[in-house]
């Protein structure tokens, strides 16, 4: 009796668990059939692999928010991160000149390290200042943001050598066996990341600590060391993405990267990784990713919307997911 | 005899001259209050107020400028009160906003400051001894004429700014401009002045839209994201990009022929100078200055692109 309950048990479970990873895919397909009955041309490879290559930058940074909320942290400061590396790679490619590879590495590793840093900063103070993150991290933010617009005097930080922005640009606009680039690149990161996450002590800590932080520490999780370096993978995340941002548009602006943290956020939690922390889901959140990017595009794809109304059905319709997402759960 | 008459005329001019330069030994304090350089625009303001303020100080002796940069409303009014502890005797303001700033500036004016107030009007225009403004419906109003005298007939698309009264009075004044033309809207959506967004918005144009003879970007950050959206998708269709606000990349390729981007309008961030060069002029001439003065937003083609080109200024 009792062994029979047992079982049913484990496999309800079982199955919860899978329709609760799966329930973004659902909302993924459910946006794509609604978008083909709003417009024959959303269907198009074309408008497709432009939504997916757009939704690159926010999807390689949610796969390190995906690390930072797991462990019940909070990074508000990436969109400000994202513009300041950005800013400080431009400057430093100016600054090399020449219209070669090596100038193009010396920048990428420039952009690199300087998120880093800025993630080990974030990291440092969250961890041995004992500040809440949403503070350190606000505070943070202010200031990645101040610094490119003092870099850039209020105005842009242009690439100025045209040749090297050719020799760069393939990245955003190149493709490999048909597929764009940062699409391969964000495939790269989340499965990178879904191994760190799943498969290596460290990723289990990354769960634990954001489950239960005392019962972490008397596991002998390095809650320390763990802490501080989610922020570290949040931040390379960000230089990642900024790798492939710089192509598109060859510049940075005081505006670049605004509101990218919600969107990253966003991403994160409609992927099904709790906000509390203690669940991470890699795949939901680049799911997450692509699902934000669509819906803007349904927008502008769609007749019947008014310019004005935008805003509200979108987030309307970010609602509604979550809501389905939800009910598909309780009714386990 | 011609000569003396000239002779005369040199006399009187350096008797005017050497008046002149003694009344400036009065000592006049003008406060400039304006945004922080938090997007491109804002940023032409202030480089343009510090480039003013140093000119003024050059050309008036006795004359001290103080320019005074604020992030946001709130702290804009905190900083008119450490201008005013400074005792000025005029105050030069670009307010953020003209709720939040109408009634500190009226504190200052009680004070007897001179006050100037530039681009966003405050609620209660008595405030202001001069007024100096860009002239958006005029800017929509150019765009628009621009682009049904070279189209003549065909399809555009509009990217609108960030939801104000400034985006709306250039949006319906461009339609206004269309109106009974051949050129018609295809679509309409809001790109907030930004150039990722423009991108976006611009590729989703592009898969909608097969065919669009010309796109009113309204703002020279936007064309840059919408021409950068054209190249990928390799569109033959469109003609030409129209921005505004004369950032100085833009120019350069106007007034290098670019095809793609034949004109743009003007929206000149540096009002902030015309309106200190008018303020001194009121303490250090003997012209009447109060008033209302409306620039033009001017149509900036090749020919006349070099005047609009400041290549010092971020913007």
């Amino acid at each position: 009796m009792t062994d029979t309950a047992l079982r049913t048990s484990v496999r309800t479970r079982r199955l919860n668990l899978d329709l609760r990873a799966l329930s973004p895919f659902i909302a993924l397909v459910v946006l794509v059939i609604a978008g083909s009955l709003i417009n024959p041309d959303f269907l198009t490879t074309a408008n497709l692999l432009n939504v997916v290559t757009r939704s690159a930058f926010i999807a390689i940074i949610a796969v390190g928010a995906t690390f930072v909320i797991a462990s019940g942290g909070l990074d508000l400061s990436v969109g400000s991160m994202a513009a300041l590396v950005a800013g400080v790679m431009i400057l430093t490619l100016n600054k090399l000149g020449g219209a070669d590879l090596s100038t193009l590495a010396l920048g990428m590793l420039a952009a690199l390290a300087l998120s880093a840093l800025c993630g080990l900063a974030n990291g440092l103070i969250v961890t041995f200042g004992r500040i809440e993150p949403f503070i350190v991290t606000l505070g943070t933010m202010g200031i990645f943001r101040s610094l490119v617009i003092w870099l850039a005097a209020g105005g842009t930080i242009t690439m100025r050598n045209s040749e090297l922005r050719e020799l760069y640009r393939p990245l955003y606009f190149g493709s490999a066996f048909g597929i764009p680039l940062p699409i391969l690149v964000f495939l790269a990161v989340a499965a990178i990341g879904a191994l760190i996450l799943y498969k290596t002590s460290f990723g289990r800590h990354v769960v634990a600590l954001g489950s239960n932080e005392e019962v972490a520490r008397y596991s002998g999780v390095p809650i320390w060391r763990v802490r501080t370096l989610v922020y570290v993978i949040q931040g390379l995340c960000v230089g990642i993405a900024i790798l492939v941002y710089v192509p598109r548009l060859g510049s940075a602006t005081p505006t670049t990267g605004l509101l990218w943290e919600l969107q990253a956020i966003t991403a994160v939690v409609i992927g099904g990784t709790a906000l509390k922390g203690g669940v991470g889901r890699i795949g939901g959140t680049v799911v997450g990713a692509i699902i934000l990017e669509l819906v803007a595009n349904i927008m502008v794809l769609s007749n019947f919307v008014s310019e004005f109304l935008v805003g509200a059905v979108q987030g309307a319709i970010i609602i509604v997911a979550m809501l389905v997402q939800r009910s598909l759960h309780k009714g386990r | 005899m011609r000569k003396m008459a000239w002779t005369f005329a040199a006399a009187t001019l350096s008797a005017g001259l050497a008046s002149g330069a003694f009344s400036q030994q009065k000592n006049v304090t003008i406060g400039v209050s304006i945004p922080a350089a938090t997007h491109g625009w804002t940023g032409g303001v202030v480089y343009h107020a510090q480039e003013a303020a140093k000119q003024l100080e050059k050309t008036y002796p006795g004359l001290k400028v103080i320019v005074k940069t604020s992030p946001d409303g709130a702290s804009q009014a905190n900083a008119l009160d450490d201008l005013t502890a400074q005792k000025i005797d005029a105050l030069v303001v670009l307010p953020f906003n003209s709720d939040e700033l109408t009634n500190p500036v009226r504190e200052v004016k009680k004070r007897g400051t001179f006050i100037t107030v530039v681009d966003r009007g405050l609620k209660d225009s008595s405030i202001q001894d001069i007024y100096v403004a860009g002239n958006n419906p005029e800017f929509g109003r150019v765009a628009g004429k621009f682009i049904t005298d070279t189209l003549k007939e065909g399809n555009v698309v509009v990217f609108r700014g960030i939801p104000t009264v400034i985006d709306e009075e250039r949006v319906s004044n461009f339609e206004k401009a269309l109106q009974g033309s051949g050129v018609k809207v295809l679509d309409k959506q809001y790109a907030n002045w930004n150039r990722d967004d423009a991108f976006r918005v611009m590729q989703d144009y592009l898969a909608k839209h097969p065919k669009i003879d010309a796109v009113w970007a309204s703002d020279d950050d936007m064309a840059l994201g919408v021409m950068e959206a054209i190249r990928q998708g390799k569109r033959e269709d469109i003609k030409f990009v129209l921005g505004g606000a004369g950032m100085k990349d833009i120019v350069k390729r106007v007034m290098d022929g670019d095809k793609m981007l034949p004109a743009n309008v003007s929206y000149p961030p540096g009002m902030i100078a015309t309106a200190m060069q008018v303020t001194a002029a009121q303490f250090f001439t003997n012209a009447p200055m109060r008033g209302t003065y409306v620039l033009n937003a001017e149509l900036i083609t090749k020919d006349n692109a070099k005047n609009f080109y400041y290549p010092n200024s971020p913007f």
